[in-house]
């Protein structure tokens, strides 16, 4: 099985977002980069399912160069190549950003069974790009997919819908876009890590569509000051807490 | 003209559409609604006390739960054919899904997730959406004749106004293509207990209860209080509590009166899971923890000796 996996670096973010003075971008200096746990879960499914049935992984990833660590990281646990979209530090729009990775995807000399996505990235949240790749390359595709099966060449998806679950299939090829919690993602061991050094990255140059979402700054919303009361610590703190919940009308 | 996509699950409303309804009113006073499958014509009364002029009810004998890329092709039938100024829907996975398809089958633009919306122009409007699950705003304009955008949960109120109602009942055009991803079937939670996501009060725990075992306390609180027990990443990852139960922007988001985080430092991911809590209450060792700083009232110690103390007090009150 040839499967397709696109991952997005993203800046590992503490307690709070620091923008550039601008407002033009997130400060970044002092971050760690990563990805969305959607993605993570994404390249663990895809790594599963080629240790079942064969095949390979290949990566997709659009963004910075400096990427390269992260998408080294994803081929430690084990897909098995990657292909860099170097962005010049131009961001895309959605529908700019879909049509460069459905080229990407479509250009290689693999043909691919299943494309895994994310449901959505951590930073953009545009929950679009992997319909809007599958409308490019004409496949089917099931989104927001917490289970997740294959046989036969028909892929059996759950999605959590309130208190339900929904069961989707699909006859592959299909892009299929999943969520945290469809598995718990391995760590790379050292030897994953070794191996990784030695797979190859393609770097490719794209020219973007002309946006049609244009950013013009960037705001942290407000958060009101809550100014906490510390109800102290101990035995003292439990008979307080025991108050406020009484105060408040959870506990009668 | 604004068109809204109105999502339901067999009959019932997604309250988020009725927001989006609302803020269709407050850009054009004519708002007609599209609701599509089993059940849809029906909700038309519920609709339209919320500013709806008209109602149009797709329909087809392929048709029955929810089939994400017909009811696209639904939406897009009346865009083609009553040309409206701009499409929105709730910000839902469903919404999201049907309005993403939408915009893939005219190759236009959608802003996804919108907290405001301002049309400046025939073809510009200025929006700002949500980015990083809403802990960062992005102002933008977005060129598009036919402006397509979901809401953010809970940015927009809902607002009843009754409107005089128009039904108008159509039959979806579908090519075999639209039907080929559908709901084949439902499967009931196994969870027992009271819903994350609607319970009144979450007892949660982070790494700070340093195993699964410490969570037994957590359900004894939530036991004593009606609530439901919830956790940060770090423990769904260690495997420690199901994914279910994981809040935050990748796990389930709440608004319960009381959240209690137990161990939690509070990263930007958790807290956007949580800070619609009415009461927030944080246990934590550190007193410089970011969590301290959400909450309301904080307890500045060590889970393991404190909370067997606040269990003892509450079954004590509670058996009075
Ligand atoms: C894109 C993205 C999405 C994410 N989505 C989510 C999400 O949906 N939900 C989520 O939770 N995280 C999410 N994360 C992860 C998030 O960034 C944090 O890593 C995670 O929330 C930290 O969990 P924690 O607070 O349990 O652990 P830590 O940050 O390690 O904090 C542990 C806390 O426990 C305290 N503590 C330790 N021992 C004790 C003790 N004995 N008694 C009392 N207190 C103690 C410490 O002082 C500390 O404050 C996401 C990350 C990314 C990158
Ligand atoms: N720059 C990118 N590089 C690789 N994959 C991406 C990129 N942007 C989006 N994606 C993929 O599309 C998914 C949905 O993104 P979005 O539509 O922005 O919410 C993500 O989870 C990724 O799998």
């Amino acid at each position: 099985m040839e499967i397709a996996v696109c991952i997005k670096r993203v800046p590992l973010l503490g307690s709070a977002i620091v923008l550039t003075p601008d407002g033009m971008a997130i400060d970044t200096s002092k971050l760690g980069f990563g990805l969305s746990p959607h993605e993570e879960c994404a390249v663990e499914a895809a790594v599963q399912l080629v240790e079942a049935n064969g095949g390979s992984v290949t990566l997709f990833s659009m963004g910075h160069v400096d990427g390269e660590e992260q998408i080294r990281d994803q081929l430690a646990i084990g897909a098995d190549r990657a292909v860099l979209i170097d962005t010049n530090g131009v961001e895309p729009d959605p529908q700019a950003a879909a049509s460069a990775l459905a080229e990407a995807i479509s250009t290689e000399d693999t043909t691919f069974d299943l494309v895994i996505m994310g449901s959505e990235s951590a930073d953009y949240g545009g929950s679009q790009t992997g319909i809007r790749v599958a409308h490019k390359l004409g496949l089917p595709v099931v989104t927001s997919v917490k289970g997740l099966k294959i046989e036969g060449g028909v892929a059996t998806c759950e999605r959590a819908v309130g208190s339900i679950r929904e069961v989707y299939t699909v006859t592959l090829p299909a892009v299929i876009t999943v969520r945290d919690g469809l598995n718990i993602p391995r760590y790379a061991s050292v030897p994953g890590r070794m191996k990784a050094r030695k797979k190859s990255v393609d770097i490719k140059q794209v020219t973007f569509d002309e946006p049609r979402i244009t950013t013009k700054k960037f705001t942290i919303p407000d958060r009101e000051a809550k100014g906490a009361t510390s109800l102290g610590s101990g035995d003292e703190a439990a008979a307080a807490l025991v108050d406020v919940l009484k105060q408040i009308g959870v506990l009668t | 003209m604004i068109l809204v996509y109105v999502d339901h699950d067999r009959g019932e409303i997604d309250p988020i559409s009725l927001q989006a309804i609302s803020a269709a009113t407050a850009l054009d006073p004519d708002v007609q609604a599209v609701i599509v499958g089993h059940g849809g014509k029906e909700l038309a009364g519920e609709i339209a006390a919320y500013g709806a002029t008209a109602i149009h009810a797709g329909h087809h004998v392929d048709l029955f739960d929810f089939t994400p890329r017909a009811h696209a092709r639904a939406v897009h039938s009346l865009i083609e054919k009553n040309s409206p100024r701009a499409v929105l829907a709730g910000g839902t996975p469903r919404g999201n899904e049907v309005l993403s398809h939408v915009a893939a089958l005219m190759d236009a633009p959608f802003a996804s997730e919108c907290v405001s919306i301002v049309l400046t122009g025939a073809d510009r409007a200025d929006i700002v959406r949500a980015r990083w699950a809403g802990n960062m705003l992005e102002e933008a304009v977005v060129v598009a004749p036919v402006l397509i955008a979901s809401v953010q949960a809970h940015s927009f109120t809902a607002v009843a106004a009754a409107a005089p109602l128009s039904l108008t009942e159509f039959e979806v055009p579908l090519s075999e293509g639209d039907v080929l991803v559908r709901v084949q079937d439902r499967v009931g939670s196994s969870a027992g207990g009271v819903g994350l996501a609607e319970a009144k009060v979450v007892v949660s725990g982070g790494r700070g209860m340093d195993g699964p075992d410490a969570f037994s306390m957590l359900e004894d609180i939530a036991g004593v209080l009606g609530g439901a027990v919830g956790c940060s990443r770090v423990v769904t990852s260690a495997g420690w509590r199901p994914h279910a139960e994981q809040v935050g922007q990748t796990g389930t988001k709440v608004a319960p009166d009381l959240y209690i985080a137990c161990g939690i430092s509070g990263a930007t991911q958790h807290i956007a899971g949580c800070k619609s809590s009415k009461t927030l209450i944080a246990i934590n060792t550190d007193a410089q923890a970011p969590i301290m700083g959400f909450a309301d009232y904080v307890v500045v110690d060590n889970v393991h000796t404190f909370l067997p103390l606040l269990i003892e007090k509450l079954k004590a009150a509670n058996q009075k």
